[in-house]
């Protein structure tokens, strides 16, 4: 498998990123650890005529106390975030999880403002950092700016990022309350067939993996557990608002008897 | 001359580690793709997005004007580099259908992965890029996915042979038996088995490389294939280049599990193009491409009826099977049914017996052997339908499989489907493989989880199996319609300095037959394993061969190689009597040297022997120079091996995840060469078996389109799905050949795959699950759950 | 493009198509064929190597990301004929057949046994999800990573 041929550049800053995506409009796409990407690029479902190596802008590459938040760098690599003791004690289900995302090559390889910024709803972290209630932080030509985590996934691979936007940091709250997370899938290298993160954090936040085209939180569980419910009867309501997909793996009703049996587990585990 | 004499991990019998080892361990072995070969050019082929359709047009003018292209080519264009199609060697019978199969079709696609067309450049991108630039007009047509669909002849695949219906090959040698015991059954059991299409997936690709030369008209053709030999006879048929100029090697190979035992349109391709081009021309197969252009296994569905008297015992077995061929037959994708035919009994001793096969066309990949080829489908279909019973009976599965043995007395076995068992004894495997699994204690433990009510239910799987292995008595091989031999060459040299070739044809592709042919070697000799060298895979170092599949290596090519070794100490010993002046009979071959009986000081070593007989200045009258001999052995009959495996697993009847938490394998191969590789052979084969009860599957859509190409949908299970195991044997002979070897390679897998499901249904069946289709997905097991529940409640509704 | 790399020990320029990926730079341009290619998808880990010390599947990496990286392949392990301990305890355990994951198999290892100091069964398993072997069931790869780790005489896979 070979990648169409493509200009390769270099972006040396986020500021330079940002210029670049400007010159080259749509054409072009931004490439990380390349994780998502390439393997795109090699099947040739991707065909940028420019790729924009943004994987050696070290300044984005970091993990930093910010008194009742964290902030990371959206160049830190899973496995900076899934090692970070920083995290593992504020925040130990976005390290928790961050050691879930493939498998330790891709942990290597890939980052986390990767893996939100390409929106799978198949994938781990941004559930996680829509549990938590997370910011992302984007660089435009015009400066930066704050997008809620609840604002950014808009379709399916769809974000809230402009075509001259660069995702450059993560911002999530403090979360040393209860949490799981629960990853349900066939192989440990697959992506989750449903997914579940649930953080207490005064209030309980849960969301949602591949139960629709944008990764979800469980509104109808929230809801629920604000008003008082059990976990049980707050899980029976997870499926409520999802449009998941049918695959090989799963289809429709399976897809969501699982996110009712896995959001209970999770509550209970998180001892919501 | 010092004697080192064998090393006692050399012997047989002794785990030596591999001598295969190092080369592949620093990255130095190579593969096909890793040969460099100068001036190459590189092949790229055309594949069809449709299972089934015409080809309007074809135009490759634009990837003629590619940057880096040197020639594209359609079938048509090719058309006339055949001299016969891409051969099928197995036509099981006199009536059997057999489609044309060109390397690259000509206005009729088959299948979706079918070749258009070629385009060779002068780099690997070159010629991938300008796959873009052709242009094709197809004419979809309606696929034709389902077996029992693909019987109606609503569509057919291939218009000239007016039928789906490739053939019925039946084995029923007493019908009216069979029909009375059914009449007087006290238990029937009647099952349907699906056998779900599995993609081998070595994990090296296929890959060609031919060399030419062409003023001398000689071709070397470099390919990852587990047959050479075959390989050379049928290249030169399909192209019509003489065979005595074409060489085949296969270098080191990785992997091949049945799907390297080919002929491949890419090879004959590839052969072609280097005739028409003068250059030498290489393809490397994608692993995408691999799914769609190398064969895939199983494909089936299985009726199996048991016959049983009131004590559980089986009386007559009647199977009928629908086995999918795919788009066209590969060299011997008819056969891999019978290769299972006789086995429907498993290892019970079952009086009447039923067998019919209909090979039936439809527009996927052809199907063809994959590890176990035709007996995993046997044993998953008796094993299964033997619990069935035992839950009829309400009696414990080691009980129903015990009342069924074959006696230990009775062997050698004359089956009711007519082959001969060489040797077993079944009863103590399976007390060995029960005991291992503390089956009592988990007996208990999953009665006690049940009583609990505990949402995470075990279930424990038994499998008792046989196989056939020893391919093949070549006399049988020709009453079962197949177009070769069943025999291996083997020639054992020793050289002037002592130290030893064995040239064999059997090809290894990571079975360890470098290692096991010194032992045998060494043992024999009394040399050092270390001073023997094994060649194989070349045809121009080994020319003559049957090549490597279906359990065959040991108990024919190792046979072999026994034999020839035995030929060479008779010679050396008639040698070393005449130096020795001692009568050949005062001789004995003890630690490497030849003693005079009684007296050990008067000896001479082989090697000095070896050295007499290079130099040939002092042998007995009339005697050849050399020390040398070739043997060719055609295995007297099939070899039986057979154990029993449990799988213990834990099923979380809520979401239905299996979790597989042990798994115990007791198996008998006879005589072991080394038991480290045997371990090996098992661990591997094993986990292919579980792959195929809870994770693989070659998924189609209703047009024909294969939904599981990559790795990241077709699910092979990694180190983080399966367990370590818990291994036994028991040792039983065989009698066929004097090593009493039976072979290893495919038990695990035919022995897996049964235990696993049978353990799978085990655990659900409190909720009243009787039936379960492979892979036990986690939707399938909560479906099955869901459906057994809703039918409970229309019971008491 | 120009790219500057050094490669078990030994620095490299080459000009190369942007598109050229990192594990057919080390298979074609530097003719290290011990890295292999075993699937399209990342999925198999045979093209497994070190990267600053570290393992990635180097067919989900362009040689240009490597500019300037120091890369360790298979090759670089046996040293004058003598097997790293890690390759000896995979030839003593019996943890390879066709031999063709192996590379990748091996390189993985080096990485889960640096950043597991008490390695457990465990671990192994999980820290091999990326690497499939059609031929060994794992067994004995698992127990060839363990008896690797515990006779690791130098922390592997550093500065070479």
């Amino acid at each position: 498998m070979i990648p169409a041929s493509f200009d390769y550049q270099r972006a040396a800053s986020a500021e330079e990123a940002v210029s670049m995506l400007r010159e080259h409009g749509e054409e072009a796409k931004l490439l990380a650890g390349g994780h998502s990407l390439l393997p795109l690029m090699k099947l040739r479902l991707a065909t940028p005529s420019v790729v924009i190596d943004v994987g050696r802008i070290r300044e984005l590459s970091y993990l930093r106390d910010g008194g009742d938040q964290v902030s990371i760098g959206a160049l830190t690599r899973h496995r900076d975030v899934e090692t970070s003791e920083l995290l593992q004690r504020e925040v130990p289900i976005l390290a928790h999880v961050a050691g879930l995302v493939g498998d330790p090559q891709v942990r290597h390889r890939g980052t986390i403002g990767g893996s939100l910024a390409h929106g799978d709803p198949a994938s781990d972290l941004p559930a996680v950092v829509l549990a938590l209630g997370g910011t992302l932080v984007v660089q435009g030509p015009g400066g930066r700016r704050d997008i809620p985590a609840t604002e950014f996934f808009q379709g399916f691979l769809e974000t809230a990022l402009a075509p001259e936007e660069m995702l450059v940091e993560i911002r999530v709250p403090k979360a040393r309350g209860g949490w799981s997370y629960q990853k349900f899938n066939r192989r440990a290298i697959d992506w989750a067939i449903v997914g579940v993160a649930a953080v207490r954090n005064g209030t309980t936040g849960v969301a949602l993996v591949n139960m629709g085209p944008v990764p979800l939180r469980a509104s109808a569980v929230e809801q629920a557990l604000a008003g008082g419910a059990s976990a049980a009867d707050a899980a029976a309501l997870a499926a409520e608002g999802t449009d998941p997909s049918a695959d090989l793996n799963a289809s429709v009703e399976y897809r969501q008897h699982l996110a009712r049996v896995l959001v209970r587990r999770a509550l209970e585990e998180a001892g919501a | 001359m010092t004697v080192t004499g064998v090393p006692a991990d050399g012997r047989i019998g002794t785990p030596l580690l591999r001598k295969e080892d190092p080369p592949l361990l620093t990255g130095e072995a190579r593969f096909v793709e890793d040969l460099v070969v100068p001036g190459a050019l590189h092949a790229a082929v055309l594949r069809s997005p449709h299972a089934n359709a015409r080809i309007r047009s074809l135009d490759i003018s634009g990837a003629l004007a590619s940057p880096g292209v040197v020639a594209a080519f359609t079938g048509a264009d090719l058309r006339e580099e055949w001299a016969q199609p891409l051969p099928c060697a197995w036509p099981v019978t006199a009536d059997i259908k057999i489609p044309e199969h060109l390397p690259l079709a000509v206005e009729h696609v088959s299948y979706g992965g079918d070749a258009v067309a070629v385009v060779v450049g002068e780099s690997r991108e070159a010629a991938v890029d300008a796959l873009d630039a052709v242009v094709v007009d197809y004419e979809p047509l309606p696929a034709v996915v389902d077996l029992q669909e693909a019987l109606t002849d609503r569509v057919v695949v291939h218009e000239s042979l007016g039928s789906n219906r490739c053939y019925t090959w039946s084995l029923i040698p007493d019908p009216a038996a069979v029909d009375s015991a059914f009449a007087e059954a006290a238990h029937v059991v009647k099952e349907r088995y699906v056998q779900q299409r599995l993609i081998p997936n070595a994990m090296e690709t296929r890959g060609v490389c031919v060399v030419p030369q062409p003023f001398g008209g000689d071709y070397t053709i470099y390919s990852a294939t587990q047959i050479p030999h075959i390989l050379k006879v049928m290249l030169g048929i399909v192209t019509g280049i003489p065979e005595q100029k074409l060489r085949v090697v296969a270098p080191w190979v990785g992997g091949g599990f049945g799907s390297k035992l080919n002929v491949y349109a890419e090879e004959a391709l590839c052969l072609a193009l280097a005739r028409r081009l003068k250059r030498p021309v290489r393809w490397t197969e994608e692993r995408i491409e691999n799914a769609q252009a190398t064969i895939q296994g199983r494909g089936m569905i299985q009726e199996i009826e048991l016959a049983a008297d009131r004590d559980g015992r089986v009386r007559a077995v009647r199977v009928n099977l629908l086995a999918d061929m795919g788009a066209y037959l590969q060299l011997v994708t008819p056969g891999i049914p019978l290769l299972g035919a006789f086995l429907y009994h498993g290892v019970y001793d079952i009086p009447a017996y039923a067998f019919t096969c209909t090979g039936v066309f439809t527009t996927k990949t052809a199907t063809d052997a994959d590890r176990g080829a035709g007996r995993p489908e046997a044993t998953y279909a008796i094993e299964p339908a033997m619990d069935a019973l035992a839950h009829q009976l309400g009696l414990d599965p080691a009980e129903v499989r015990r009342r069924n043995f074959i006696a230990t007395e009775k062997f050698p076995y004359s089956s009711a489907a007519g082959l001969v068992f060489d040797s077993g004894d079944y009863g103590p495997a399976l007390d060995q493989a029960l005991e291992l699994a503390a089956y009592e204690a988990t007996r208990k433990e999953q009665q006690d989880r049940r009583n609990a009510g505990a949402n995470k239910r075990i279930g424990i799987g038994l499998s008792c199996y046989v196989e056939m292995c020893g391919l093949a008595p070549s006399r049988v091989l020709a009453s079962l319609n197949y177009s070769a031999g069943g025999w291996e060459a083997a020639t054992v040299r020793l050289m002037a300095t002592g130290k030893v070739q064995v040239v064999t044809g059997s090809t290894p592709h990571g079975q360890g037959h470098e290692t096991c042919w010194s032992q045998i070697v060494a043992d024999r000799l009394g040399v050092d394993p270390d001073d023997v060298d094994v060649v194989s895979g070349d045809t121009a170092l080994s020319p003559a061969g049957m090549d490597t599949y279906g359990s065959r290596s040991l108990s024919v090519g190792g046979v072999a190689v026994w034999q020839a070794t035995e030929k060479v100490i008779a010679k050396a010993r008639a040698i070393a009597a005449h130096q020795m002046e001692a009568s050949e009979e005062d001789l004995e071959l003890v630690g490497g040297s030849f003693q005079v009986k009684g007296t050990p000081s008067r000896s001479m070593a082989i090697q000095a022997v070896a050295f007499e007989a290079f130099t040939a200045h002092n042998l007995p009258d009339g005697m050849e120079p050399g020390l040398e001999a070739q043997v060719t052995y055609d295995p007297p009959n099939f070899t039986f091996p057979f154990g029993t495996h449990v799988a213990v697993v834990e099923v979380d009847s809520e979401t239905g995840d299996v979790d597989l938490v042990r798994y115990v394998a007791v198996d008998d191969c006879g005589n072991q060469v080394n038991p480290m590789i045997v371990e090996g052979q098992v661990h591997g084969g094993v986990v292919q078996g579980i792959a195929q009860a809870l994770y693989e599957e070659a998924v189609y859509d209703q047009d024909g389109n294969l939904r599981t190409s990559t790795l990241t949908d077709y699910l092979v299970p990694s180190a983080a799905e399966v367990p370590s195991f818990t291994l036994g044997h028991t040792v039983t002979p065989s009698p066929t050949n004097p090593m009493g070897v039976k072979g290893v390679g495919e038990a695990g897998t035919i022995a897996s795959t049964p235990a696993v499901m049978n353990a799978v249904l085990d655990a659900l069946a409190p909720l009243g699950v009787t039936a379960l289709d492979m892979p036990a997905s986690p939707q399938r097991v909560w479906e099955a759950v869901e459906r057994a529940k809703k039918a409970a409640e229309g019971e008491e509704r | 493009m120009r790219v500057s790399t050094t490669v078990n020990g030994r620095s490299y320029e080459h000009e190369i198509e942007p598109r050229l990926l990192l594990v057919y730079y080390l298979r074609d341009v530097l003719g290290l064929t011990g890295t292999k290619v075993g699937c399209d998808t990342s999925s198999c880990g045979a093209c497994t190597v070190l990267v600053d010390g570290e393992s990635v599947k180097s067919c989900t990496m362009l040689a240009a990301q490597a500019d300037g990286c120091a890369m360790t392949t298979i090759e670089a392990l046996a040293v004058d004929g003598a097997l790293d301990p890690l390759q000896e305890a995979f030839h003593d355990n019996h943890a390879l057949q066709c031999g063709f994951c192996t590379s990748g198999m091996v390189m993985a290892a080096m990485s889960i046994i640096r950043e597991h100091p008490g390695l457990t069964e465990a671990d192994v398993r999980e820290g091999l999800e990326g690497n499939l072997c059609r031929c060994t069931g794992y067994h004995n790869i698992v127990k060839a990573v363990l008896a690797g780790a515990g006779r690791q005489a130098h922390p592997v896979g550093a500065a070479r």
